[in-house]
């Protein structure tokens, strides 16, 4: 997939250019030719002619033209296209797009248009990309008409909807071509019809559409635009709703990420471990070296360079929860407020400690190309970004699972929390259980770390915006139980997010905090509480 | 009756701790105010100031010993008692300041003509009269401690989880008054303050009775927590911290006790805030910061928990350590800060004062034994 974009545009071109030829190429230089020469009235003719030949590359220089920044340069009557650059124009020949280096208004003519010649440069830009050989630019030809409603392309629309093969830009173009329908004088059957193909599309600019048609018309067609567009709006609220919920499982991911190395520590071992978003920190840190050395040395890595961060952040995180284990938390333990106290003082200790060496302010780490960027699934609007790390933290969440119930590691953390006396008793050495829980509790923080690189600020101050709130996730869904920390995060997530357009962003996490203050007097052990007979 | 009640409930040491802290309240500012510029032992106005505020933070952290010392809670929100106080004080102190604002509006503060409000919120009355404002700074800070720990300790929410509760508490609180809409000032908070009861806060002559009256507030905490924790009353307590199931068990309501001592401390809290504020003359969201609610419970860590002496002297330790750090060498006051949490749990579980009392002890000894 990495590859696989850039190489279709190329093949793309390259069977282009092989199949124009160089026959065309002359042919558009004696278009362009026509387009440059001549007064204003012979210029609506060469620019139909233009439209005519169906060449691709004829569009930038229509738009150039459209736009006054068409020029012909005076020592060779060379037709370039001229954009501000400081005090001179930098230039690019018209048909080959290569750079001509840069010149000042003086020594270049722009060739003149006219508002009637725009309208014609529309139109003809339109038929151009309607009837484009490249797939992705007729649907967003398409796709600008519906909102343009430019009636002039109607006829250059029929056209190329004859034409058209792929049913779904044929779907997109007569959409278009019902959207400009509604806007002229048509009759009213014609009209119902159109109405009827804008309803199906059902997203916010068709149900802007059928709101002017409804607010325009009369008799039957206001009636059948008005229920459309009620029927478009409460598409349009369920859609929304899903949208909420997405962005309420995105944040609940990051909010698991961050809270489930909490919750193996505090639920293992019960130890409040203040300085778990500081662990966070450090993975982000890791990731800003890892990207740091990438940029240097080699660039080419860039793309993977979270994926080769991933285990070196949840080593160094690990490595330094068990140091922190060994050399403070041990002799703590049996004193839970002594420990939250102990490691506090930690949380300070790491934060001044990466401020001295990276410095205060936020470093930059960037995304790789397949983080980038969004896709449309129906009317949701989802960021790949936030896609990749709900599959992160649900990968994490499921190996965590795996790791506890398949492996003898896991079978000892889980006999240690159960019951501690009694694991010591048959043999297991619980120090050293105790000391790999909480290094593979930091782990996961590092882990977690290199996930919110991706959508917080990397700065001394990262790991506290998220303990709290980690926190909250874990007694939530109750302490010792890791389903209940997954169901407690994406309800939370789904919740905060319900709230906002209601209450707005700070006050749905002050009512958030407030429900979960009630929610520990109601049970306090949290929604999935561990089943057991001890008492405190 | 009750003066002898209050008396008789302090140890020696404690009887002469009071007068130490009245000592300091009284010598202090006289010291500015008496004594001619050159003098060696004038203190500064800017030190008298630092003492003021130092006594507040002291009577903060007796509140927080008062309910982690003694009755086992850890509270990790003592701040936002500590600053609703200082908030009533600096709705009185604006409403003082009148047409002397930048906007010079007889009726509303500064940053709500910034706003664009047209009238006082509701809350709002009534602070313009210093006798509605006191027994606010009392009341406010009370009857959230009342709320909170009435729900918790009735459905046994203890140890950490009450922690986590106290904290999640301070941090809705701040990200609450951090919102203009709250008609608090938002991020800026309340400053700019003129006249207390009629008395310029900038003055030396005020700034020297506030330091004597925050001595005074102190020494009048000591000895109330010094009767309750020597009566009956005390004991049970500290049997709730020390054996919770057991005390209830034996037939005693557990959360009534937690639930006094609560309420108590988070007055004193709030006192302790109203006090500070016209001092340092200003108070925004960031007291309410669930830092500043950790590092007054270091103050008692390191001076001393379960003891009255202990909360005092850690608070005027650490801060002391912070004002001379901060401005010495500002990188390093972090890694001090988290070394002394560290140090102080890992290696002084009983604080500065433990440490004393265990030297006291062994010489005692050790002279027993030579005299034997």
């Amino acid at each position: 997939m990495l590859l696989h974009r850039p190489l279709s545009v190329l093949l793309s071109v390259l069977a282009s250019l092989a199949l124009a030829g160089t026959a065309l190429a002359a042919d558009l230089t004696a278009l362009v030719g026509n387009l440059t020469s001549g007064g204003l009235s012979e210029r609506a003719a060469a620019i139909t002619a233009l439209a005519a030949s169906g060449e691709e590359r004829a569009v930038p220089i229509l738009e150039a033209l459209a736009a006054g920044q068409l020029y012909t340069r005076n020592s060779d009557k060379l037709a370039v296209i001229g954009k501000v650059d400081g005090n001179r124009l930098a230039l690019s020949e018209a048909i080959s797009g290569k750079s001509a280096g840069s010149a000042v208004d003086a020594d270049l003519e722009r060739v003149r248009v006219n508002n009637r010649l725009r309208g014609v440069i529309e139109a003809a830009v339109g038929s151009l990309t309607l009837m484009s050989p490249n797939p992705r630019i007729r649907a967003e030809a398409a796709d600008s008409l519906f909102t343009r409603r430019d009636a002039t392309a109607l006829a250059a629309l029929d056209e190329a909807l004859a034409a058209e093969k792929d049913p779904r830009i044929k779907r997109s173009m007569s959409e278009a071509r019902a959207a400009i329908v509604l806007g002229s004088d048509a009759p009213a059957s014609q009209k119902l019809a159109a109405i009827a193909l804008v309803r199906d599309r059902a997203d916010r600019d068709s149900l802007g559409i059928l709101m002017t048609v409804a607010a325009a018309s009369d008799g039957e067609v206001k009636t059948a635009a008005a229920t459309a567009a009620a029927s478009i709006e409460q598409s349009l609220a369920a859609w929304q709703m899903a949208q909420n919920i997405w962005y309420g499982i995105s944040l609940g991911s990051v909010l698991l990420l961050a809270a489930i190395g909490l919750a193996i520590t505090f639920g293992t071992m019960g130890v409040i471990n203040m300085a778990h978003g500081e662990m966070v920190m450090l993975g982000a840190y890791t990731t800003f070296v890892v990207q740091d050395v990438i940029r240097t040395s080699a660039p080419h890595l860039f793309d993977v360079s979270l994926v080769i961060a991933l285990p070196l952040a949840f080593v160094v995180s690990g490595a330094i929860g068990i140091l922190i284990e060994r050399t403070i938390i041990r002799f703590l333990y049996g004193r839970p407020l002594d420990t939250l106290l102990a490691t506090w003082g930690l949380s300070l200790v790491l934060q001044q400690a990466v401020r001295s060496i990276f410095g205060s302010s936020n470093r930059e780490v960037g995304a790789p190309s397949w983080m980038s960027g969004a896709f449309q699934l129906g009317q949701l609007n989802i960021t790949y970004g936030r896609l990749w790390i709900v599959v992160f933290a649900l990968i994490v969440f499921a190996s965590l699972i795996l790791l506890l119930r398949k492996t003898p590691l896991g079978l000892y953390m889980r006999a240690v929390t159960q019951n501690r006396p009694m694991a010591a008793a048959v043999g297991i050495r619980t120090p050293r259980v105790d000391a790999l829980t909480f290094g593979l509790g930091s782990g996961i923080a590092g882990l977690a770390g290199v996930a919110l690189s991706q959508i917080d600020n990397v700065s001394p101050n990262l790991g506290q915006g998220y303990i709290i709130d980690s926190f909250m996730v874990v007694v939530f869904g109750g302490v010792g139980n890791l389903f209940g920390t997954l169901i407690g995060a994406l309800t939370l997530g789904v919740v905060n997010k319900f709230l906002e357009p209601y209450a707005g962003a700070v006050l749905g996490k002050i009512l958030v905090l407030v429900f979960i203050i009630m929610f520990i007097q109601r049970r306090p052990r949290g929604l999935f509480a561990l089943k057991g007979r001890s008492v405190e | 009756m009750v003066t002898r009640f209050l008396w008789q409930g302090m140890t020696r040491n404690l009887r002469l701790f009071v007068l130490l802290v009245l000592a300091v309240g009284i010598l202090v500012p006289l010291s500015n105010l008496l004594l001619p510029a050159d003098s060696a032992f004038r203190m500064p106005s800017w030190a008298v100031q630092l003492v003021g505020k130092y006594l507040c933070y002291a009577s903060l952290a007796l509140a927080v010993d008062l309910v982690w010392g003694f009755c086992g809670i850890l509270t990790l929100g003592h701040a936002a008692f500590f600053a609703l106080g200082g908030y009533c004080m600096g709705m009185y102190l604006m409403r003082q300041i009148g047409t002397r604002g930048v906007y010079g509006n007889p009726v509303l503060p500064d940053f709500m003509v910034f706003l664009n409000y047209k009238e006082l919120p509701w809350f709002w009355h009534g602070f313009d009269s210093f006798w509605f404002a006191a027994p606010m700074i009392v009341l406010v800070p009370s009857v959230l401690a009342l709320a909170l720990g009435w729900f918790a300790f009735r459905s046994r929410v203890t140890g950490v989880y009450l922690s986590i509760i106290t904290q999640a508490m301070t941090f809705a609180l701040l990200l609450a008054f951090f919102r203009n809409d709250m008609g608090l000032g938002g991020n800026n908070g309340m400053t700019d303050f003129k006249d207390i009861l009629g008395y310029s806060v900038q003055s030396d002559t005020t700034r020297a009775v506030l330091c004597f009256v925050s001595a005074l507030a102190l020494a009048i905490f000591l000895v109330i927590s010094a009767a309750i924790v020597g009566s009956r009353f005390g004991k049970a307590l500290t049997a709730v911290r020390d054996a919770e199931s057991r005390m209830r068990f034996l037939g005693y309501r557990v959360e009534r006790y937690k639930l006094f001592v609560f309420v108590l401390s988070a007055a004193m809290a709030g006192v302790a805030g109203a006090l500070y504020v016209p001092q340092v003359g200003i108070i925004n969201p960031s007291e309410f910061s669930p830092g500043n609610s950790i590092e007054a419970v270091l103050w008692v860590a390191v001076g001393g928990r379960g003891t009255l002496i202990g909360p005092v002297i850690g608070a005027f330790i650490v801060n002391f350590g912070k004002t001379w750090l901060t401005g010495a060498l500002p990188e390093v006051w972090l890694f001090a800060l988290g070394a002394l949490f560290i140090v102080v749990t890992l290696l002084l579980p009983k604080g500065v004062v433990g440490l004393w009392n265990q030297f006291v002890n062994r010489s005692r000894e050790r002279r027993a034994r030579a005299a034997a």
